[in-house]
């Protein structure tokens, strides 16, 4: 830190042992962190003579110095049994202060550590603790909702409408299109061995009505919405604003996490409506440009193809997805913890989540429908 | 720029104006850092002080004017000079602004891994130095996260130290303290001057504090958008007869 710009020799130490048995070092030079460090150990030098009672270490021979010297004076401390004194001698007022300042003070408490299996196990006990409270809150939270006792505010929950619909169409318009054309263009290779290239409309029709209508939108969704709330509820509570809602005596579940499940839950069939068409249209459109079918016929082989039950099924799936991405992003938002980390990580689970709660739900719900015959 | 230029002078800024596009912050703000000074800029809140700071440290580009590190102009320097200038600074953000995804020691030995070619065991070692030197002796491998606020803000400035700073600028130190450990903080930043001999800028509202360390200061008015008085912070009580500045130095009370 010193200012002299003179020519800078290298950082020394000189160990001897003066009659009185006292043990000097004398430091010279120029310490700086971006040089060799001397590696120096008192106890090395002394390995064979008797313990010295007590060091002294003079800094008369120091040019500049910084952290280094520090460093290295608290090095030579640490490896000193106790019994023997460590005396500084002309060295910089600044650097004996800097040294009393760095002093080890009581150990701090090391952070607590628990085994790797016994810390998941802990992590799963809370996490489904924590669901079945946040179940719990939202089940009670609608209840209040149909006493028509639940607070949040209307434009809230129109921005949420509007952030969960009219402002995914178009994302959902391009996936759907796509999708589409993709069904239809697999299917139609294997029903052109046959000629059938009409069932095009049937397979298109029926699988995304059915099936992947609602998927592919609950999984947009997923990603576009889920994380979101995830993130605004996360950030949220790392700025102790959902703390602020609790103490005012709002309660976050109504406020926050109603207004949200329900946009999503209205939101989610109509979308789910809307990639359905798209998704036939686009398969049409492979059908009538590359395999010969007229558009007339391929309106009638759908309306055929697909019936109420069909599209009833998707819609019921997607209403139960629009449950369960609400229900994660808003669940992993508000256990959020207090830093930019911990709002990445819910972000992170809330998507994980939902996806995995989306595909597990598709599975059962086919299942049932399948024995219902629906 | 061939003038003689005072060695002793460390920070220059030149009428400096700040504006957020058409919105006017400050205009024409002028003073100068002598090496080793703490100097203070103080004023009400919302006058710009913070801005003041990030148009230092480079966050910010000043609307016109300069800001002359050691003859330097900041702006005026390519990337590289700008870099190796911002090196040479330690920067206290007001939360501490550490990164939550890293451990105490993690904090510190980023920028000594980024610019210095010590070994991992000399950066643990500077690391548990650095922490030691503001009293977290033993906190290495704790999280932000799991810090009190006083405690995130020393650790803060154990970083902003990494590199050993010519410059450290802190951005309301003792916001958020209480007054004991504000007290702390006041002398500790007093015996990192006398131990380091940095320069301190140093931006704050707390009177205890501006007393109790500032050298020279800067008072910057947010109604009229400018400076209005500079000096030695107990020079400005005793001898300034600006009403704005006497009642922001003695809380309201107003001396007859």
């Amino acid at each position: 830190m010193a200012i002299s710009v003179k020519s800078e020799s290298p950082p020394e130490v000189a160990g001897e042992r003066r009659d009185d048995g006292v043990f000097v070092l004398n430091l010279s030079g120029t310490w700086r962190l971006d040089r060799n460090q001397p590696d120096y150990n008192p106890w090395r030098r002394l390995k064979n003579d008797p313990i010295p009672s007590r060091i002294v270490i003079s800094g008369r021979g120091l040019e500049q110095w910084d952290s280094s010297l520090l460093i290295f004076l608290r090095g030579i401390q640490q490896v000193c049994p106790p019994k023997v004194a460590v005396e500084l001698e002309n060295f910089p007022p600044g650097a004996q202060a800097l040294l009393r300042l760095a002093r080890p003070a009581a150990p701090a408490p090391s952070p607590a550590k628990l085994s790797g299996l016994i810390q998941v196990w802990r992590k799963f006990l809370d996490d489904t603790r924590y669901t079945l409270e946040f179940v719990g809150g939202l089940t009670l939270a609608l209840g209040r909702l149909l006493c028509c006792r639940a607070y949040f505010r209307a434009t809230d929950f129109w921005a949420e409408l509007q952030e969960c619909g009219p402002a995914a169409l178009p994302i959902i318009t391009v996936i759907s299109l796509l999708v589409g054309t993709i069904l239809a263009f697999m299917g139609a290779l294997q029903l052109k061995l046959f000629g059938a290239e009409i069932f095009i409309a049937d397979l298109v029709g029926i699988g995304m009505v059915r099936e992947m209508g609602a998927l592919m939108t609950a999984i947009i969704m997923t990603g576009r919405t889920g994380s979101a709330f995830a993130a605004r509820l996360g950030s949220m509570q790392a700025n102790e604003e959902i703390d602020a809602l609790q103490t005012m005596g709002i309660a976050p579940m109504e406020f926050l996490v109603l207004p949200r499940v329900l946009a999503l839950v209205l939101m989610l069939p109509l979308l789910t409506v809307y990639a359905n068409l798209l998704g036939i249209l686009g398969g049409g459109l492979v059908g009538v440009v590359l395999f010969d079918l007229t558009p007339r016929q391929y309106y009638l082989q759908t309306v055929n193809a697909v019936t109420l039950s069909a599209v009833f099924s998707g819609l019921i799936k997607s209403v139960v997805y629009g449950v369960l991405i609400a229900f994660s992003g808003c669940l992993q938002g508000l256990r959020c913890g207090r830093s930019a980390s911990a709002v990445g990580d819910a972000t992170t689970a809330a998507v994980v989540h939902g996806i995995v709660y989306i595909i597990v739900a598709d599975a059962i719900l086919s299942i049932v429908f399948t024995l219902m015959q629906f | 720029m061939v003038a003689k230029i005072d060695s002793a002078v460390h920070i220059d800024v030149a009428g400096l104006t700040m504006a957020y596009g058409a919105n006017l912050i400050q205009r024409d703000v002028n003073f100068t850092v002598r090496r080793g000074e703490i100097f203070v800029v103080m004023g009400g809140s919302g006058c710009g002080k913070s801005t003041l700071l990030r148009h230092m440290v480079g966050l910010l580009r000043p609307a016109a004017g300069r800001v002359v590190y050691n003859g330097a102009s900041f702006w005026d320097a390519d990337d590289g000079q700008r870099a190796a200038l911002l090196r040479g600074m330690g920067i206290l953000y007001q939360g501490g602004a550490l990164w939550s995804s890293m451990t105490l020691s993690e904090n510190i030995a980023l920028p000594l891994e980024a610019y210095t070619s010590l070994s991992a065991s000399q950066i643990r070692e500077v690391a548990a130095l650095k922490l030691a030197l503001v009293g977290l002796a033993g906190f290495e491998d704790y999280y932000p996260a799991s810090l009190s606020g006083g405690m995130r803000k020393r650790a803060g400035l154990a970083r902003a130290l990494a590199l050993d700073p010519e410059i450290l600028f802190f951005d309301e130190p003792s916001a958020g303290l209480d007054p004991v450990s504000a007290r702390q903080l006041d002398d500790l930043i007093l015996s990192l001057r006398d131990g380091l001999g940095v320069t301190l800028v140093v931006v704050t509202h707390e009177l205890a504090s501006i007393f109790a360390i500032g050298d020279n200061s800067i008072f910057l008015d947010a109604a009229g958008k400018t400076p209005i008085a500079g000096g030695h912070p107990r020079d400005l009580l005793e001898n300034c007869r600006d009403a704005r500045v006497q009642c922001f130095l003695r809380r309201g009370e107003l001396k007859e």
